[in-house]
């Protein structure tokens, strides 16, 4: 018991902390060893009947409480006075305020009796609340405590001795007595006294030395068992190393090819029976699918188709071709005509027009002293100014024919009625042509700075340009030249006349063609070697002096002045006869004039790119053969159109003979067709084998490789026709134009007997055809005539725009008729063969008529026979029907 | 050659507008052809792996279910392919001819 108490004491020491313990440290400890107010109870059985608290009955263990009432603990006191258990509490029990008193039963006799009283309010609540849940409770209870704790910011607290200082205070070092201190001192004039020293054996006397022996020590052979020592606890070190290898990226290629099977593996797969069902599986399926194809385009566009067979809401009231503009000038143009109309290629708006005398030869012979005086011109019209020409070309003689060079706009190349080949360059004007179209008639635009306000008056006369070169008179032409055309940038013709590349990618070659039985190529660069010393010289001339330029010529084409001589000439020879064909017009197949329908943007970048580094045509030499190399699909046969009327077709590549020397080739094949001179060999643009003649009163369609004769030849008209040119937006258009100034638009696809449409548009022979296409809604033609007036005119929407697969269709048309005449051609021999038969029949018939007198009278026996014959056959029938009267009948009548 | 075989294989190649015939067997490698080597191969290896591909979708999205025909129309032609376990047949065709 006493041991129990000393826990619960020592216990409730240790927690002293906690003041919400158990009920015995409310209390202080009291001398008996119990709280004040609890009071062991020792209570007989009998009491404990009396009062309900037996135990092990009543009250057990886990019940230990009981409540009881003050008033029969009151009563017990009086009923047995001194004998009752409660007689030493009952001044307490008399002091309790409440009614009802705890008792509690002790059974481990903590409190040294079996049961106590709970004396105080607080005791029994104290009792009786913890009942409910006291280990949780008190767990519950402290938590919160060390929470609310542990949330208070810590307050500084005195410091308790926990014994630490002590070990402290033994490290430390201080003074255990005060220090000692020690004067020593001596007679001044001991100090500073001289010294003798003298030598004296210590071992002489005794006591001479102190002799110090060493001896052991045990002190330092002292093995220290304790020791303060720090420690430090840190993690385990370790150096190792590692080698990593260095990836780096590294530049790598595979190459590889597809599997593919042998022969021998394939023609296995082939045999193989199941490849077989397969086939017939899949195949029908495919067919199904290949016929859907076929039967229903799946790519038409039905959407787009539908719109064009409206044809626009202006319908065929608007087929006509309206008048845009006409240009005649007063000056220039009177008692001249127009022999040639060309559009600028890249400068929209701008045309030029050759202007050459309206005489015949006769008038011309004699009225050349006043010609020489009037120099020839070539007009540029510009369509904002329609009274002046913007630019005046001039020229040696009448020019029959002239074309823009198509890499470089700036020159213009064009022949002569002498003969001679003219070169113009307009570099300094072109700007001038440029302004003008765009600013719309004043010129505002180009003078922008207020002081050449001035000079605008001289601005507004039209400049005239001379020509810069001309070809040699003794080697070019001997007759007018009557077409000019440039080779296309693609391809140059060698001495030889072989077709080789061009590496400078701009036109520099001509073929220019004249009645004097020959076509001639020309080169505008130098020509090379024999004369490049001298070339070289000049050059230097010329570089030292740039101010010998007479009349404003530019230095162009100074190396051909006067000297040019063509690079070869091609002759064309009668094929069965001697003599030569005398050409007018020609036609290459590839050649730029027809090729391009109207302005192509291609070529208009090209020339952008080109322009902005001019070339030097001086600088430019002809190459030999060998640097390049000839080109082999560059087809050098030809059409030319001769003074006879006929169409003759052959090659300008020359060859050579046995003693070496170059000539020309028979033509392959002349047909005669037209009445008169041809005046029109074009190309269709859309077709590079079409090509059309126009000559006399007829004119007639032929396609390159059939040779048996035009694919279409029209009926004469009543009027000859003078010039015909193909439509550059439809594939089966094309304008003819007529002597009495009609011009007839011939459309393939709707009459081919007939043109679709006529139109006047002047009282003079038409003398040229040139359509162009300014932009995708304005489509011009540009018609000239005898009279020389230009008349430019609108195409109308029916015109210009192609109906759908109109090349198709008109491809379609040229086969068509290409088979005719192939078949034609056939019929034509098959008849000539039945003919010979037949006329050999009749030969054959005359040269036997005896031996038809002697079968006459066979005849006449056999006849006789087939008639007897007849006769009893027809008894013989009668007599089966019945119809035959008897003989013996009739003789009855 | 097995004759059946190879007529048919022209009929389908006389067929209006049809550009070329293939027979590939099933690792993509070309049997017989009518076209140039290597536009075989090429058609050849990819049209195989499209195959592949288009047959593994139908396959993925109800596998009771198989790729029997696949038709490519481009702008300017349509690619047939008729797809089997050992073989398949392509025809190219340009219907608008």
């Amino acid at each position: 018991m006493s041991t129990k108490r000393a826990k619960t004491t020592a216990s409730v020491g240790s927690k002293g902390k906690d003041p919400k313990e158990s009920e015995s440290s409310a209390g202080s400890v009291a001398v008996h060893g119990h709280p004040d107010d609890i009071c062991p109870l020792t209570l007989t059985s009998a009491t404990q009947e009396l009062f309900g608290c037996r135990y092990d009955g009543d009250v057990t263990r886990d019940n230990p409480y009981k409540i009881l009432r003050k008033e029969d603990i009151l009563q017990d006191l009086r009923n047995r006075a001194a004998v009752s258990d409660f007689s030493p509490v009952k001044q307490l029990v008399l002091a309790y305020p409440e009614d009802e008193l705890l008792l509690v039963y002790d059974r481990d006799f903590i409190y040294g009796s079996s049961f106590y009283l709970v004396l105080t309010v607080e005791g029994k609540d104290r009792h009786l609340m913890p009942i409910v849940a006291e280990v949780g409770e008190e767990a519950l209870e402290r938590e919160p405590s060390d929470v609310f704790a542990a949330q208070k910011t810590p307050e500084p607290r005195p410091w308790i001795s926990l014994g630490s200082e002590q070990e402290i205070e033994e490290e430390s070092v201080t003074d255990s007595r005060p220090r000692l201190k020690c004067r020593i001192s001596r007679v001044r004039r001991a100090f500073g006294a001289p010294v003798f020293f003298s030598d004296r054996n210590a071992a002489e006397t005794k006591d001479g030395f102190i002799e110090c022996t060493p001896y052991q020590d045990k002190i330092f052979s002292l093995k220290q068992m304790e020791r303060h020592c720090g420690v430090q606890a840190i993690p385990n070190c370790n150096s190792s190393s590692t080698q990593t290898p260095w990836t780096y990226p590294k530049n790598m290629c595979t190459q590889y090819e597809p599997r593919e099977f042998s022969k021998e593996e394939k023609e296995n797969c082939l045999q193989s029976e199941e490849l077989k069902h397969f086939i017939s599986l899949a195949v029908s399926r495919l067919e199904v699918a290949i016929q859907q194809n076929e039967i229903a385009d799946v790519f038409f566009d039905d959407w787009k188709a539908l719109s064009e067979d409206d044809g626009g809401y202006a319908g065929k009231a608007d087929s006509h071709l309206k008048e845009y503009q006409s240009f005649t000038d007063l000056h220039f143009s009177q008692e001249k005509t127009i022999s040639n109309i060309s559009w600028h290629p890249t400068i929209s708006g701008v045309i030029a027009v050759a202007m050459t005398e309206r005489l015949s030869f006769e008038d011309r012979i004699n009225a050349s002293t006043k010609l020489l005086l009037n120099p020839s011109l070539i007009l540029f019209w510009s369509f904002s100014d329609p009274i002046n020409p913007q630019l005046l070309l001039e020229c040696p003689d009448d020019v029959f024919s002239f074309e823009f060079c198509p890499s470089d706009p700036n020159i213009i190349v064009g022949s002569c009625m002498n003969g001679q080949v003219v070169l113009w360059d307009i570099s300094a004007h072109v700007e001038r042509l440029q302004g003008t179209r765009s600013s719309g008639g004043k010129n505002i635009a180009i003078n922008t700075n207020p002081l050449q306000v001035f000079e605008d008056t001289r601005d507004n006369e039209t400049s005239v340009v001379r020509y810069c070169a001309v070809s040699s008179i003794e080697h070019g032409h001997k007759a007018p030249v009557t077409d000019i055309q440039w080779l296309p940038e693609t391809f140059e013709v060698s001495r030889m006349g072989v077709p080789m590349e061009n590496k400078s990618g701009m036109c520099v070659q001509i073929v220019t063609c004249a009645p004097d039985c020959c076509l001639m190529f020309w080169d505008i660069r130098a020509p090379r070697v024999a004369f490049q010393n001298m070339a070289d010289q000049r050059k230097q001339k010329v570089e030292e002096k740039p101010l010998e330029n007479p009349d404003g010529v530019p230095n162009t084409f100074k190396h051909l002045n006067l000297t040019w001589k063509p690079l070869f000439r091609v002759s064309l020879p009668k094929i069965d006869t001697s003599g030569e064909y005398s050409p007018l017009k020609f036609s290459l197949r590839d050649n730029t004039c027809d090729n391009h329908p109207g302005c192509s943007a291609e070529r208009a970048h090209l020339n952008a790119e080109l322009s902005e580094v001019a070339p030097e045509y001086s600088q430019l030499r002809v190459p030999s053969a060998k640097q390049h190399k000839p080109l082999k699909g560059i087809s050098t046969k030809f059409y030319a159109g001769t003074e006879d009327g006929e169409l003759v077709y052959t090659d300008w590549k020359l060859e050579k003979d046995d003693s070496g020397r170059l000539f020309s080739v028979k033509p392959s094949h002349r047909f005669t067709i037209h009445d008169g001179l041809v005046n029109t060999v074009r190309r269709s643009p859309f077709f590079k084998d079409i090509v059309l003649t126009v000559g006399g009163w007829t004119f007639a369609i032929w396609k390159e490789g059939v040779m048996n004769g035009p694919i279409i030849h029209s009926s004469c008209s009543q009027r000859k026709c003078t010039v015909g040119y193909w439509s550059q937006s439809r594939p089966a258009v094309f304008y003819i134009g007529k002597e009495d100034g009609n011009l007839e638009v011939w459309d393939l696809l709707e009459k081919t007997h007939e043109p679709s449409q006529t139109q006047n548009i002047t009282t003079a022979p038409i003398t040229c055809i040139k359509p162009w296409i300014i932009s995708s809604k304005q489509h011009l033609l540009a018609v000239s005539d005898h009279l020389g007036t230009l008349h430019i005119l609108e195409i109308p929407w029916t015109l210009r725009s192609p109906c759908s697969n109109e090349k198709l269709s008109v491809n379609k048309y040229f086969e068509k008729e290409v088979d005719r005449l192939v078949y034609f051609d056939k019929r034509r021999e098959m008849r000539t063969k039945e003919k010979k038969n037949m006329d050999a029949e009749e030969l054959r018939k005359k040269m036997e008529p005896n031996l038809q007198e002697k079968e006459e009278k066979q005849i006449l026996e056999e006849a006789k026979k087939e008639y007897e014959d007849y006769l009893s056959l027809e008894k013989v029938i009668l007599k089966d029907m019945g119809l035959l009267p008897d003989p013996d009948e009739t003789a009855e009548i | 050659m097995c004759a059946e075989v190879e007529e048919t294989l022209k009929r389908i190649q006389t067929h209006k507008g049809v550009i070329g015939t293939i027979v590939v067997n099933a690792e993509g490698i070309p049997i017989r052809t009518t076209l140039d080597n290597s536009t075989t191969v090429q058609y050849a290896g990819l049209l195989h792996q499209l195959t592949m591909k288009a047959r593994s979708t139908v396959r993925d999205i109800d596998p009771q279910n198989d790729l029997t025909f696949l038709r490519i129309r481009s702008k300017k032609h349509e690619i047939m392919v008729a797809p089997d376990k050992e073989y398949m047949l392509i025809v190219i065709q340009n219907p608008s001819e």
